[in-house]
């Protein structure tokens, strides 16, 4: 626990953070950097959890185990995105959302 | 050092989805993440710090350097959005965050004064605990997602094509 710093200037750190991602997942053309944006998102979800876990909570896990598994499921999106956009790169040779609705067909 | 690590989480999540170029955004982000188990270290959780770095930091950054490195021209710059779109989405984003910041200001946390340090030992059996606090089904849960996906990765990058 540190002096002086309580649990509203981590929750202030984690909300810039969520929306700057939501900011590059609205302007971002590229699939990769749209996955970025939303790592930025997952990541400022797991910090909020185990802050309520360590300020609010001290006497649980549930915070920080909750924060595993969001880290174990960004893990397990990030390589089914990566699969699907060396896919995509290879049949179109760009990886632009704009074009990614030839997917369905 | 708080004041460091939030600044540079800050930065360099604004420089993540700023940059033009997607390697340079990818470094970016390993920054953030790297900061963030900073945070981490700094509140006393250890293990939280430890897999943020061995998951976050080495596995998905990897991921996406692979990425990158398959379908980009390394320098190549990727277009920049247009400025309607990046004044929509600024002005999106900071109300968004207006609005949390000011109602996270206004509400009343009852912090905790207890400083009590965790074990590695009991988050493991708190993982395998069927009991009171036990996680054993959302472990088996995300021990079967991450199967599925290992094997859906695989088909959908090695899918055959006709041309």
């Amino acid at each position: 626990m540190i002096q002086g710093i309580g649990v509203t200037d981590f929750f202030i750190i984690s909300t810039l953070m969520f929306f700057i991602g939501v900011y590059g997942f609205i302007t971002r053309k590229n699939l990769i950097t749209i996955l970025i944006a939303i790592e930025l998102i997952l990541n400022a979800v797991a910090i909020n959890f185990v802050i309520i876990n360590k300020y609010l909570y001290p006497e649980g896990l549930h915070g920080q185990i909750f924060s595993i598994f969001i880290i174990a499921v960004a893990a397990a999106e990030v390589a089914i995105a990566i699969a699907i956009v060396i896919d995509f790169y290879r049949t179109n040779k760009s990886v632009n959302v704009d074009e990614s609705e030839m997917m369905k067909y | 050092m708080f004041y460091i690590l939030a600044t540079v989480i800050v930065v360099f999540s604004f420089l993540a989805v700023t940059s033009r170029k997607v390697m340079r955004a990818t470094v970016y982000l390993l920054f953030v993440l790297l900061a963030t188990a900073g945070l981490y270290f700094i509140i006393d959780y250890n293990f939280m710090a430890g897999i943020q770095l061995i998951v976050y930091a080495g596995g998905i950054v990897a991921l996406i350097v692979f990425a990158v490195m398959l379908t980009e021209k390394i320098g190549d710059k990727i277009e920049s959005p247009s400025n309607m779109q990046m004044i929509l989405a600024g002005l999106i984003s900071i109300a968004g965050a207006g609005v949390t910041i000011s109602v996270l200001l206004g509400h009343d946390f009852k912090q905790s004064t207890q400083n009590i340090g965790q074990n590695v030992a009991t988050i493991g059996e708190n993982l395998l605990n069927y009991g009171k606090d036990g996680y054993v089904l959302p472990f088996e849960v995300v021990s079967i997602l991450l199967l599925a996906s290992m094997i859906a990765a695989i088909v959908v990058a090695k899918r055959k094509f006709e041309n």
